[in-house]
């Protein structure tokens, strides 16, 4: 690659075939292919590689590879189908749960240090919804090197791109996504060392930038999870699929929402309310502790809003006594140690308080299961872009996501974005055309924010944010709640049209780049919210008490959120069905 | 509560040279020191800069200079360190602004050692390969490292000698060189034997000190040179140490097996023999000290 062309009033061009935007386990494996394949490629983050929000993924990566008893991928799809409430297009699912294997197995083939069985097989763990023979009971299906699992894959990843020569652009913030005449023409950057604006040239984008938890006051979204590719594909008239349907996380740390992996339960551990009940028994009779996560975190918000927390307070406790020191210490060190670190809690002795966290947007970008990005409800495709992972929705999680599956998802569908993106490469017609001036707009809308001098500080517009999202687009939901909501963000993004920042330099600005991320966040919010009040019925993460029944006669159907000055313009299109008939879904 | 916090600041478009600013900082006791940088950024000044992400001492961002010891912003709590507290960037880094500094040359570093795994070519079994418990938990400790250079930048032989590649570069090869399905040991080990490689190790245990991860990274460095020793030996070459001189021995499986004899002895034993008394204590090598007493650490010059 010889990237830098030309300098245009102190912008640098790059021209390369392929641009991936995020260096999670989505944009690596798409890197890998891409590299393998020998088109030029380069990664762009705004981080470096190995601060990717991937590796803070814990517990588990699940593929049906029956090590410690039997398995079947028809059984991983159906509980996929039936854990996303039915909302899951089928084939994607089968595509998950078939390519789950061979998946996993690259990655030993990679080297990733898996915990072994005796036999020295990969070690697999129960987890929430995976089940034996379509729900019978769980079953062991998570894949795990401790409970550092993601750690282990996107370490793994990191190191084969090293070794396959890619291309990394660390610290760059994506800025702009270019789209003319609908066609996808490349990205403009800004280069977080010195301010300078890169524009990157290319004929394939691949949006991986994970989610937007920091929409919420508590997440265990890393900081930088700001929804950036989702917003600036929403900004270009790409239409967010599904933002209603939001994961909270049964068991994070109260107040700071850091998680405490769903592998302490899949290990054994109980959770129990103020006078010490399994409380699970009374919501999920056959799986307790392992029902989905949608069910866990309602069971919960029931037994706080009940005044069954532990001391009347707002959180209940995780119980890990019983487990000993022995398999606390080799299966679950790490999350024991966050309990010590930011708690001050020893759990081989001591309950664990636990209380829900905004953990996972099943929404996103609306893809096929090539990864390419679609843009309406006949699926019709945008040249030259495609997503994968958290950012997109392709959509394999339905309502609700099971534990296993994002880690998954990222690598089986960013392993298929990479293909899709070196055979349409491989097809074309070499690199788009682009304006002389494709940085303008970036440029501009940076140099507008570096110059106002009256306005209103970033921090209470994102607290507001925070705080509204977190009280009327939670767990539990009504017209009322997400009126409120809506109303709330409408008034936030009026706002932050004036926003002013102190930084005003070029080095380093994270001032800056905070509050564009703010922006970002407000686009994910409006179109959560938008979509949220709009679907009448309660299905998997998204839960009205107005409306507590799944309608499928009515709700069958994914939402589309497209952008629009008075606020978004939701359509809608059908779900692909296929071996699984929408059942009521109990466990 | 309130803390005293004073805070390094350096910014290259204004500032000829570091400054030390003090914020007087409210707070809780369980607040973490990346709390307590977000509180100035969001209320005291924008401009503060530094690098953040997961904030629960997993992704490695905001390793830096916190009384005096390198340290995880987010996984050091207030109540840890008193009310006094200070922050600078980590030691033996060119500062970029605040409490960033340039990383580069430390990944650079880690990817001179291959940190990927090597096979030897041969087709790959259609299942997982087999590796029992025991030799996977041969290299766990290593497989923990998050390259947050906390340990690097705390090491007096790298601030003597910034070409030394460095605790964190060793630790990622020694994740590789001990793990049975990898065939590269030989090339990393020829790698490491180079005259900024393992030798420049002192044993000083600064870097196990400093890591946020818990890695014994001193006896995983001795473990590495071992390693060379033995691969040496084993061809007939034996050698002190520290030669700069290339070494010819002969790459192929029959190394790897000196390697991994080499090293068995070594494996019951907890912290590597060979250590025991020669490493300065941690806190001998910090603490020159500033004048408010705060014990910042310096790189020597």
């Amino acid at each position: 690659m010889s990237p830098t062309r030309s300098w245009t009033g102190g912008t640098t061009i790059h021209e390369v075939p392929a641009v991936i935007v995020g260096a999670g386990g989505a944009g690596l494996w798409a890197a890998l292919e891409l590299a393998r394949s020998g088109v030029e490629t380069a990664v762009l983050t705004k981080l470096y590689p190995t601060r990717s929000h991937t590796g803070a993924a814990q517990g588990g990566i699940c593929a049906a590879l029956g090590n410690l008893e039997e398995d079947h991928w028809e059984w991983h799809m159906f509980d996929t189908v039936k854990g996303g409430d039915y909302l899951v297009d089928q084939d994607a699912a089968e595509i998950l749960a078939r390519e789950a294997i061979d998946t996993v197995i690259e990655l030993e083939h990679m080297g990733l240090p898996f915990n072994r069985t005796a036999e020295g097989k990969i070690d697999q763990r129960r987890f929430g919804g995976h089940t034996r023979n379509y729900g019978e009971g769980p079953v062991r299906r998570a894949c795990f090197a401790a409970d550092r699992t993601g750690h282990m894959i996107l370490q793994t990843l990191y190191q084969q791109c090293i070794k396959h020569g890619v291309k990394f652009f660390d610290e760059y913030h994506v800025v702009d996504l270019l789209i003319d005449d609908g066609e996808t023409r490349g990205v403009v950057a800004y280069r977080i060392a010195d301010g300078e604006l890169h524009v990157f040239r290319s004929s394939a984008v691949m949006l991986a930038t994970g989610g937007f938890g920091r929409m919420f006051r508590t997440t265990s979204n890393a900081m930088t999870l700001t929804g950036d590719g989702c917003a600036l594909a929403y900004r270009r008239g790409v239409p967010l699929q599904d933002m209603e349907f939001y994961q909270f996380h049964p068991t994070g740390i109260p107040g700071i929402g850091v998680l405490l992996s769903e592998a302490a339960r899949g290990e054994g551990g109980y959770l129990r309310n103020d006078s010490g009940e399994r409380f699970m028994e009374r919501y999920a009779p056959k799986l307790m502790e392992l029902a989905p996560r949608d069910m866990v975190s309602r069971a919960i918000a029931m037994e706080l809003r009940e005044g069954r927390g532990i001391g009347g307070k707002d959180y209940v406790h995780l119980d890990l006594t019983h487990l000993g020191k022995e398999v606390i210490d080799s299966k679950l060190p790490d999350i024991t140690e966050f309990s010590r670190v930011y708690q001050g809690i020893e759990p081989i002795t001591q309950p664990v308080p636990t209380t829900p966290t905004a953990h996972y947007a099943m929404g996103g970008v609306p893809t096929d299961t090539n990864a390419r990005v679609v843009i309406d409800e006949r699926n019709t495709p945008l040249p030259g872009l495609y997503a994968a992972g958290e950012t997109a929705c392709v959509s394999v999680h339905g309502a609700n996501r099971l534990g296993t599956n994002s880690l998954i998802d990222i690598l089986v569908f960013g392993r298929r974005a990479g293909r899709s993106m070196a055979t349409d490469i491989g097809a074309g017609t070499g690199l788009p055309d682009l304006a002389t001036d494709a940085a303008e707009p970036a440029r501009e809308e940076i140099e507008a924010l570096r110059s106002r001098t009256v306005g209103e500080s970033r921090v209470r517009i994102q607290t507001e944010l925070a705080d509204v999202m977190m009280v009327d687009c939670g767990v539990f939901r009504t017209d009322e709640t997400l009126r409120n909501a809506a109303t709330k963000v409408r008034e936030l993004k009026g706002r932050f049209a004036r926003v002013r920042i102190q930084d005003r330099g070029r080095v380093f600005n994270t001032d800056l780049l905070e509050t564009r991320e703010l922006g970002y966040l407000l686009d994910c919010a409006e179109a959560t919210t938008t979509s949220a009040l709009a679907r009448t019925e309660s299905r998997g993460a998204h839960s009205r008490e107005d409306y507590p029944e799944r309608d499928d006669g009515e709700w069958l159907k994914h939402t589309l959120a497209y952008r629009s000055e008075g606020g978004p313009d939701l359509r809608y299109k059908p779900v692909t069905l296929g071996r699984f008939e929408p059942k009521p879904r109990v466990y | 509560m309130q803390v005293e916090l004073r805070i390094l600041r350096y910014d290259p478009e204004r500032d000829d040279k570091p400054r030390w600013e003090r914020y007087d900082v409210d707070t809780g006791p369980m607040d973490r020191v990346l709390d307590l940088l977000q509180t100035v950024k969001n209320h005291h000044d924008g401009t503060l800069t530094f690098r953040r992400s997961c904030a629960h001492g997993v992704c490695g961002s905001d390793a830096m200079l916190i009384n005096g010891r390198n340290r995880l912003a987010c996984k050091i709590r207030v109540d840890q360190l008193g009310r006094k507290i200070s922050v600078a960037p980590l030691p033996g880094l060119p500062v970029v602004k605040d409490l960033v500094v340039e990383m580069d040359d430390f990944f650079a570093k880690f990817r001179s050692v291959m940190p990927y795994e090597l096979d030897d070519g041969a087709p790959m079994p259609e299942r997982e390969r087999l590796q029992s418990p025991e030799d996977r938990a041969r290299y766990d400790d290593t497989t923990k490292c998050i390259l947050c250079a906390a340990c690097t930048s705390s090491c007096p032989s790298f601030w003597a000698k910034p070409e030394y590649v460095g605790p964190a570069a060793i630790v990622n090869a020694h994740r590789f060189i001990f793990d049975t399905r990898d065939q590269g040991a030989d090339e990393r080990l020829e790698i490491l034997s180079d005259e900024n490689g393992v030798w420049r190790c002192r044993t000083i245990f600064n870097c196990t000190d400093a890591c946020p991860r818990g890695i014994n990274i001193t006896r995983a460095i001795l473990e590495v040179s071992t390693a060379v020793v033995d691969r040496r030996r084993f061809a007939g070459r034996s050698r002190a140490n520290g030669s700069a001189e290339r070494d010819p021995a002969p790459v192929g499986a029959a190394s790897s097996v000196a390697v991994g004899a080499g090293l068995s002895r070594r494996d019951s034993g907890g912290a590597a023999p060979a250590a025991e008394g020669v490493g300065g204590h941690p806190e001998s090598s910090s603490g020159s000290g500033t004048e408010d007493g705060l014990g910042v650490m310096e790189p020597r010059s």
